[in-house]
C-alpha cells in the first residue's frame, strides 16, 4: 500500500507547505476546476500556518467532496449532504479547530439545502466552500439545482426544464455571514476570498465555479476573458472619503448584496455580504455555559449530579 | 392522626373499625390533562420512595392536545412492586368522561371515588364500593378566592392520604418542597386543599380505611436513600455520570424530554446540546461531536430512528462512538404516539443498509435506564461504535423509586484524549481496536488521518479492494462479537426448567417477573429470562432455552406474517429451537400480567392456568 509511506515527520512547529499538506494524488479528472481550488487551499492554509493538528477538512459526498482526502490535515468524508451539521458538531465540540467544508451544489443546495439554511442561521464559525459546477459530477451528469435551463442532462435530455436556484441569494436569504463568490480559473481571487472566508468569524461561504470538464464543458465561460466571456470584480467600497466611494458596494448593505445577487449572468465575483456583529452560535453557547456555571459557583460536575439526585429524594 | 396544617382539621382515628392492613394498592386517577393528575402521582410516588413503600407508576397524556383526558395510575404497596398493576382498586373519576371510560378498569369490590359534582354513577351497579364526594366544591370552598377548582388535586391527595393512612409530615414536606419556591400564598392554599380532602373522610366514611401492611424493615432496607424519578431522567443522568457533554437532537414524543432534560443541565457541566434542524442533522451533530473526541449522544422515537439510519451505517463503518436513544412508540409512522410498543427491534438492530454489526441495549425498568444509559456510553468508547438504548413509552414517563446512586463511584471524566499518537498510528488497524485520534490531536508522523464512510485501509484511505472489504467487515463484526464475550449472564427467574420459560426485554420485565410469581404458584414449573442485551446477545442462552418444553417470547409488537414477534424470530433464527414462540400485542398498553399467564397457558394448553386466568380477583379493597 502505497499509501502507507508517510513523509519525513515534520518538526514541532515547522512551517505548513503545500508539500507537509499534500496527501493522496487527487483522483478528479485531468483539466476539472476542482484542481485549482485545491491548489487555492494550500495556498490559504500556507498563509494561515495555523496549528497542523487544529485543521480540519471535512466533506460529503461527489466530485468536490473527495477533497479531504487530497489534503493532510485531520478530515472526514461523511454522507452526501451532511457534512455541515457534522461540523458543526466539529466546530462546537472543539473550539481551538478550524473547520472547514468542501463539497458540491448538489451536496450543498439540494440533499443538504436544509442544513445549510441552518448552519448558517445559527452562524456557527465553520468555512465552507462549495464547488459548483452545475451538474452531478460523480453520478455522471444528471440535473443539479444549479443547472441553468435549458442544459442537457441525463435526466433532461431535453433540457432542464426546473427552474435553478440563485446561490448568492439563497446564502444570502439564510442569514450566512460571509458570502463571497468567485471562480475556479482565478486562483488569486480564489485564495483571497477563501482567505477572507476562513478569517471571518462566523459561517462563511465562498462558491465556487468550477467546471466539469467530463459533464458540462464550458460551463463558466461567460466568466473568462480568454474565452471571449467577462470577468468583473466588485468594487468594494473602501471608506477612503473620496466621493466615488459612495457608488462602490458597501460588503456590509444586506440589501445592496441581494441587488448583485440579481444581476444577470455571469454576475460579479468577490465578497457579496460581510456581517461582523452578529454574533457566531459559538461564543453564545460559550456565554450560555459561563453564565450558568457562575450561578453554579463552578461546582464540581459530582457535586451537580449530587444535588441533582438529593432534589429527587 | 391529626394534620399538621390547619388547627380545624379533627384528629382522632375513625369512629368506626380499625383500618384493614393491605399489601398493595392500585389507584387509578382520570381526569384532564390541567388537574394536575400527574402531579398527584408524582406526590405519591415521592412519598413511597421516602417511606418503606415501593411504588410504581404509569400515565397516559394525550398526544396533541393540553386539556384532554388524561390518566395516572400508581401502584403502591409493601414489598416489591413489580408493575403498574392490570387493574385498578380504586378509580378516582373528575369527570363523566373519565368514569366512563375508565370504570372498566375498576376490579370488583374497588372503590369508586367520584366527584359528586361532576359524575353520575350507574345506578344500579353494586360491583363497587361507590363513594360520592363533592371534590369541586370541597376544594372551592377550601381554597375559595379565584383560585375557582384549581387545588383539586391536592384535595385528592389528601382523601387517599386519609383513606390510605399515608405519612401526612412527609407529604406536607413534598407539597411545601414542590410549591415552596412560588409564593407563600401557593403554599398556604396547597395545604389548606389538603386538610380539606384529608377532613373529608372523617366525617363521611365509615368503613373505607386501610393501612399498608408492616415491613420487614431488616430484610427490606437496602440502607440506601431512595430516588423518585422517571425513565427518561434516569437516562438523561445516566448520560451526565458517563461524562456525556455533548448531544444534539429533535423534538419527537416520547424523547423530547431527555433532550430538554439534557440542554439544560448540560451547560453547567460545560456541554454543549443542540437542537438541530432534523433528526438527520442531529445524528450528523452528534458524529461531529464525538469526532472532536467528546462521545456524544443523539435520540428521537421510531420516525426519527428512520431518519438517522444513513448516518448510523456511516457511524459503523468509520467506527465512530455514539450513542441513540430510541424511545419506542406505537408505529407505524406516526401510528400511536403516546403508546408503548416494542416494534423498533429490528430497525435498531437491522435498520441500516450495509451490514451493520451494532449494539443494541434495552432497559427493564427505570433504574436500569441509568445504568444502561452509562453502559451503554462505556460501549461506544470502548469499541468504538454506535450503540442504541431502546426504551419505550411507558419507561419515559413511569416513575419508580430507587436506591440513590452511588455517584462518587459511577462518575467518569469528560473529555477527549489527545495526547500525541505515535508514528506508527493508523486509525482503521486490522489487528487491534480503533481507537481514533480526535480532531486536534498531533499525530507524530505528521499523517493525518481521514475518517471515512467509504470502504477504506488501515489508514483510511479508500479502497476497492474486495480482500480488504472482506476483512474490514469481519473487523466490525469481530469486535461486537468481542464484547458479546465479556456479556453478564441475563437475569433468570425462577425454575432452571421446566414447563415454561418467560422470556422478555425491555419494559416487560416487572409483568412478566409478576407473571411467573402466579404462574410458579398454580404449581407449573416455569422459568423467567429477562434480556437487555438484546444485540448482541450474551453467552450461554443456548443452556438455558433448552431447559424449557416451551419458550414463550412476550413482547409488545405484531406477531408477524409467519407468526413470531420481533425478539422471537431473532430467537429462533439464532438459536433454531421450536420451542420457541410468541405473546404479542399491540394494544398500545404494556402487558397485563394476567395476559402473559393467559399467553403462556396457551402455549401449555395447560386448563388450571388458564382458569386461574379467567378468575376475577377481587379487589383486596372490597368490603369484608
Ligand atoms: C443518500 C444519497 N443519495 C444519493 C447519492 C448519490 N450521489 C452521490 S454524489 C451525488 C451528487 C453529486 O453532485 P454534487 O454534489 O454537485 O457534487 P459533484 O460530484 O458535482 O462535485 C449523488 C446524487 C448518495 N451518495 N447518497
Ligand atoms: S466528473 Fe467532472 S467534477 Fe467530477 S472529477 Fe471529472 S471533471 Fe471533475
Ligand atoms: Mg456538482
Amino acid at each position: 500500500m502505497s499509501t502507507a509511506v508517510a513523509n519525513p515527520p515534520p518538526p514541532a512547529g515547522a512551517p505548513l507547505t503545500k508539500k507537509v499538506l499534500t496527501a493522496d494524488h487527487p483522483t478528479w479528472c485531468p483539466g476539472c476546476g476542482d484542481f485549482a481550488v485545491l491548489a487555492s487551499f494550500y495556498r490559504v492554509l500556507e498563509k494561515l500556518q495555523y496549528p497542523h493538528e487544529k485543521i480540519v477538512t471535512f466533506a460529503g459526498i461527489g466530485c468536490s467532496s473527495r477533497f479531504p482526502y487530497f489534503v493532510n490535515t485531520h478530515g472526514g468524508h461523511f454522507i452526501h449532504g451532511r457534512a455541515l451539521p457534522f461540523a458543526a458538531g466539529i466546530s462546537l465540540g472543539g473550539e481551538d479547530l478550524h473547520v472547514f467544508v468542501f463539497g458540491g451544489d448538489g451536496d450543498g443546495f439540494s440533499i443538504g439545502g436544509n442544513h445549510l439554511t441552518h448552519t448558517a442561521r445559527k452562524n456557527v464559525r465553520i468555512t465552507y466552500v462549495i464547488m459548483d459546477n452545475s451538474v452531478y459530477g460523480l453520478t455522471k451528469k444528471q440535473t443539479s439545482p444549479t443547472s441553468p435551463l435549458g442544459f442537457k442532462s441525463k435526466t433532461d435530455p431535453w433540457g432542464a426544464l426546473d427552474q435553478p436556484i440563485n446561490p448568492m441569494r439563497t446564502l444570502l436569504n439564510c442569514g450566512a455571514t460571509f458570502v463571497a463568490r468567485s471562480h475556479a480559473t482565478q486562483v488569486n481571487h480564489m485564495t483571497e476570498m477563501m482567505l477572507r472566508a476562513a478569517r471571518h468569524d462566523g459561517f462563511s461561504v465562498v462558491e465556487i465555479l468550477s467546471e466539469c470538464v467530463e459533464f458540462f464543458e464550458g460551463a463558466f465561460d461567460a466568466a473568462v476573458p480568454r474565452k471571449g466571456g467577462s470577468w468583473v470584480l466588485i468594487d468594494e467600497r473602501k471608506n477612503d472619503g473620496s466621493p466615488e466611494d459612495a457608488t462602490r458596494h458597501d460588503v456590509t448593505d444586506e440589501v445592496a448584496a441581494f441587488q448583485l445577487a440579481g444581476q444577470a449572468w455571469p454576475g460579479k465575483f468577490g465578497v457579496f455580504y460581510e456581517n461582523k456583529t452578529r454574533r457566531t452560535k459559538n461564543a453564545i453557547e460559550a456565554e450560555l455555559i459561563a453564565k450558568t456555571r457562575e450561578k453554579t459557583k463552578g461546582a464540581t460536575d459530582l457535586a451537580l449530579l449530587q444535588a441533582t439526585f438529593a432534589k429527587l429524594r | 392522626m391529626v394534620s399538621p396544617n390547619s388547627p380545624e382539621t379533627p384528629g382522632g382515628v375513625s369512629a368506626s373499625a380499625a383500618p384493614r392492613s393491605i399489601k398493595d394498592v392500585v389507584i387509578r386517577l382520570a381526569g384532564n390533562s390541567q388537574d394536575g393528575i400527574q402531579a398527584i402521582g408524582g406526590f405519591l410516588a415521592r412519598l413511597a420512595g421516602r417511606s418503606d413503600q415501593d411504588v410504581m407508576t404509569y400515565m397516559t397524556i394525550p398526544s396533541t392536545i393540553s386539556g384532554g383526558p388524561s390518566i395516572f395510575q400508581v401502584r403502591m404497596g409493601t414489598g416489591d412492586i413489580l408493575s403498574a398493576g392490570d387493574r385498578a382498586d380504586m378509580l378516582v373519576a373528575f369527570y363523566q368522561h373519565s368514569y366512563d371510560a375508565h370504570i372498566g378498569s375498576l376490579r370488583p369490590g374497588g372503590v369508586l371515588l367520584y366527584d359528586a359534582d361532576h359524575v353520575k354513577p350507574a345506578e344500579g351497579d353494586h360491583r363497587f364500593t361507590n363513594v360520592a364526594c363533592p371534590i369541586t366544591t370541597g376544594t372551592i370552598e377550601a381554597v375559595g378566592g379565584t383560585a375557582k377548582d384549581k387545588g383539586k388535586n391536592i384535595y385528592v391527595l389528601g382523601l387517599i392520604a386519609r383513606i390510605f393512612d399515608l405519612e401526612v409530615p412527609k407529604l406536607t414536606q413534598l407539597i411545601r418542597e414542590r410549591f415552596g419556591g412560588k409564593n407563600e400564598d401557593i403554599v398556604r392554599n396547597a395545604l389548606l386543599g389538603f386538610d380539606a380532602g384529608y377532613a373529608w373522610p372523617q366525617n363521611n366514611l365509615r368503613d373505607l380505611f386501610y393501612r399498608f401492611e408492616a415491613i420487614d424493615r431488616a430484610a427490606a432496607a437496602s440502607g440506601r436513600t431512595q430516588v423518585t424519578l422517571d425513565g427518561n431522567s434516569a437516562i438523561a443522568y445516566g448520560f451526565l455520570a458517563a461524562g456525556v457533554r455533548h448531544g444534539a437532537g429533535y423534538p419527537i414524543t416520547p424523547w423530547s424530554s431527555i433532550m430538554e432534560t439534557l440542554r439544560t443541565e448540560l451547560p453547567k457541566y460545560g456541554g454543549v446540546f443542540v437542537q438541530c434542524e432534523d433528526e438527520i442533522a442531529s445524528i450528523s451533530t452528534a458524529l461531529g461531536f464525538s469526532y472532536t473526541g467528546n462521545v456524544a449522544i443523539t435520540g428521537s422515537a421510531g420516525p426519527g430512528l428512520s431518519l438517522k439510519m444513513e448516518a448510523l451505517s456511516w457511524a459503523t463503518m468509520a467506527e465512530m462512538p455514539l450513542v441513540v436513544v430510541n424511545v419506542q412508540r406505537g408505529g407505524p409512522s406516526t401510528g400511536m404516539p403516546t403508546n408503548v410498543e416494542q416494534s423498533d427491534l429490528m430497525q435498531a438492530i437491522y435498520g441500516s443498509h450495509g451490514d451493520t454489526p451494532r449494539v443494541v441495549l434495552a432497559p427493564k425498568n427505570v433504574e436500569d435506564c441509568f445504568y444502561l444509559a452509562i453502559e451503554a456510553v462505556r460501549i461506544a468508547r470502548a469499541y468504538s461504535t454506535p450503540v442504541l438504548l431502546l426504551t419505550d413509552q411507558a419507561l419515559s414517563s413511569r416513575i419508580e423509586a430507587f436506591d440513590e446512586p452511588d455517584l462518587k463511584a459511577l462518575m467518569v471524566p469528560p473529555g477527549p484524549d489527545r495526547t500525541e499518537r505515535p508514528a506508527n498510528f493508523k486509525p482503521y488497524p486490522l489487528d487491534r481496536q480503533t481507537r481514533h485520534a480526535p480532531a486536534g490531536t498531533r499525530i507524530a508522523s505528521g499523517k493525518y488521518p481521514v475518517v471515512t464512510g467509504l470502504e477504506h485501509d488501515e489508514f483510511g484511505h479508500p479502497t476497492g479492494n474486495p480482500k480488504l472489504h472482506a476483512q474490514m467487515n469481519a473487523k466490525r463484526r469481530d469486535k461486537i462479537k468481542a464484547l458479546a464475550s465479556t456479556l453478564p449472564a441475563p437475569e433468570l427467574g425462577g425454575d432452571i426448567s421446566g414447563e415454561a420459560l418467560i422470556v422478555t426485554w425491555g419494559s416487560n420485565y416487572g409483568p412478566a417477573r409478576e407473571a411467573l410469581q402466579r404462574i410458579r404458584a398454580a404449581g407449573v414449573p416455569a422459568g423467567h429470562l429477562h434480556i437487555r442485551h438484546v444485540h448482541p446477545l450474551p453467552p450461554g442462552l443456548e443452556d438455558i432455552l433448552g431447559r424449557y418444553r416451551k419458550v414463550v417470547v412476550a413482547e409488545l409488537n405484531d406477531e408477524g406474517v409467519y407468526g413470531f414477534g420481533q425478539f422471537a424470530t431473532l430467537l429462533r433464527a439464532r438459536y433454531a429451537l421450536p420451542s420457541i414462540v410468541s405473546t404479542c400485542k399491540t394494544d398500545g398498553l404494556t402487558f397485563k400480567v394476567s395476559e402473559l399467564v393467559a399467553g403462556v397457558a396457551r402455549h401449555l394448553g395447560n386448563a388450571t392456568l388458564e382458569g386461574l386466568v379467567s378468575q376475577a380477583r377481587p379487589s383486596p379493597l372490597a368490603a369484608r
